[in-house]
């Protein structure tokens, strides 16, 4: 279907979508669940980030730290801030887990800035396996740390008693809801960073517009490297905020 | 341009390939993969060597500000028996102007008294003198009344009587 | 033509959908609005709520990706 998106007529050819296929590296078979695609690679390349930013930059121990140094600190620290703040002193036993979610998002949402490259966190299948992770998590924190009362979460004994058992209906749903905009949060704002960017460079086949094509992909482009940290940083929040629900369920 | 476009056509791949399921197994599987290695490369080497980093960095910089709470303290008490002996200093100066101020007083008291001593004497002695010159004066007092009565009679044409003149004389000068 | 006029209506319905994301835009410029005047009045206590916009700029973007997606599926999938 996506062949009926090229407007025939003008001669322009847009292939937003398909800078997101999953190819394999070698050879031309069919992509089995072992086969090593450019999903492989570019999860490699962000493992090789965090390895880079946070092992071999630290290597020296300096106590006045160098600049990789410092910036690995500097993503430590923000992301037990954010950890200790939003989810508590006693969250800060998950903040290996956060701060392995963070910097996963940060470094493919990056590397799917590099052109030609392949934006991994911009597929529904990688951000919902992350946010069903989540919530799975979530879920059963909350429930072994509180055991059946974990699901006062849901009933809310400050609101008038009339109330309750539609805002619990209200509660559940979107605690359910939770997964699902978490994924598709962070996939749609990267698959729609990526589109329009490459509907953009569509448009500079015209020689008349081009020029204002290459300033809207610059302007895009800027926007999307705010986009990249925006997303990873509000995904970790809000598995903070889950976090917090499943440690403190009581309103 | 026709031509390109329908080429584009052919090799254009099916809807989104977000939707396609058939990649979805392998996504997960190298997500999990992903995940697992970045999570324990994260626990066993960068997050404790960060934390130590971190730890060691506030523990030297509060090393360092006690050190500086120590050498401030230090030059309060530099400061302190400085000032002391500053004040000492003036002390000892001041006792040593006092010391001379009082012999200096002594000194001058003594001299005004040997000068005052010297003075009396010199006043007694003057005024034995004068004593001296004033009975001598009497003396050539009489001498000189004696001598003139003498001269007086004689001129007159008296006797020369001197025991007369003498006594009248002296009981003249008497009363 | 019958497919013609199926794709048409997907088309439209794209474009219909793409009107959501003008709600999230406003939506979030209103979260951030907010957030402005009232870190303007009380600037020391602004540093400890930036978290809190954050997440309240997700929540309401999240409904404008979300007709975003809708429109990605009348194009590309149906």
């Amino acid at each position: 279907m996506a062949s009926e998106a090229n407007s025939e007529g003008t001669g322009l050819v847009f292939h937003p979508m398909d800078q997101f296929i999953v190819k394999p590296l070698f050879g031309d078979g069919p992509v089995m669940w072992y086969t090593v695609t450019n999903v492989t690679l570019w999860m490699a390349f962000s493992v090789a980030a965090v390895v880079l930013l946070l092992v071999v930059g630290t290597s020296r121990r300096a106590i006045v730290p160098s600049r990789s140094q410092s910036i690995g600190e500097l993503a430590y620290g923000f992301v037990y801030k954010m950890v200790e703040d939003v989810a508590g002193k006693d969250a800060v036993g998950y903040f290996p887990y956060i701060m392995t979610l963070f910097m996963f998002i940060v470094c493919a949402n990056f590397l799917g800035l590099v052109p030609m490259s392949f934006t991994t966190t911009s597929h529904i299948a990688v951000t919902a396996v992350m946010a069903m992770g989540v919530f799975l998590t979530v879920t059963v924190i909350g429930f072994f740390k509180h055991g059946f009362s974990f699901l006062s979460l849901f009933w809310i004994s400050s609101a008038p008693l009339p109330l309750r058992p539609i805002l619990a209906l209200i509660e559940i749903i979107s605690y359910f809801v939770r997964p699902v905009s978490h994924s598709i949060r962070l996939a749609g704002n990267m698959m729609a960073g990526h589109a329009v960017i490459k509907v953009f460079a569509a448009f500079a086949g015209i020689a008349v517009i081009a020029p204002l094509s290459v300033l809207a992909i610059t302007a895009i482009y800027a926007l999307e490297i705010l986009v990249s940290f925006i997303q990873a940083y509000v995904f970790a929040i809000l598995t903070c905020v889950y976090l917090k629900d499943a440690l403190h369920p009581h309103h | 341009m026709a031509s390109n476009s329908s080429q584009a056509a052919e090799t254009a791949s099916p809807g989104m390939p977000q939707l396609d399921f058939s990649s979805f197994g392998n996504q997960i599987f190298w997500l999990v993969v992903t995940l697992v290695v970045i999570y324990v490369i994260l626990t066993r080497v960068a997050l404790p060597r960060i934390a130590d980093v971190l730890a060691e960095r506030r523990e030297s910089i509060s090393n360092d500000i006690a050190a500086a709470e120590d050498l401030k303290l230090k030059a309060v008490a530099a400061e302190e028996t400085y000032d002391k002996a500053l004040a000492d200093a003036r002390a000892e100066a001041g006792n040593i102007v006092e010391g001379a101020k009082a012999e200096m007083k002594a000194e001058l008291a003594t001299a005004i008294s040997k000068a005052d001593a010297e003075i009396a004497e010199k006043i007694v002695e003057g005024e034995k003198i004068i004593q001296e010159i004033r009975s001598n004066a009497l003396e050539s007092v009489e001498e000189v009344a004696k001598s003139t009565a003498t001269a007086i009679i004689e001129a007159l044409g008296g006797k020369d009587d001197s025991k007369f003149v003498d006594k009248a004389v002296s009981s003249e000068m008497k009363g | 033509m019958e497919g013609d006029i199926v794709q048409m209506g997907a088309y439209i319905g794209a474009g219909l959908a793409c009107t959501g994301m003008g709600g999230a835009a406003v939506g979030v410029g209103h979260v951030v609005g907010n957030f402005l005047s009232g870190a303007l009045r009380n600037p020391s206590a602004a540093a400890g709520q930036t978290a809190t916009m954050f997440i309240g700029i997700a929540f309401a973007e999240a409904l404008g990706i979300f007709s975003f997606l809708v429109a990605l599926l009348l194009m590309f999938a149906v």
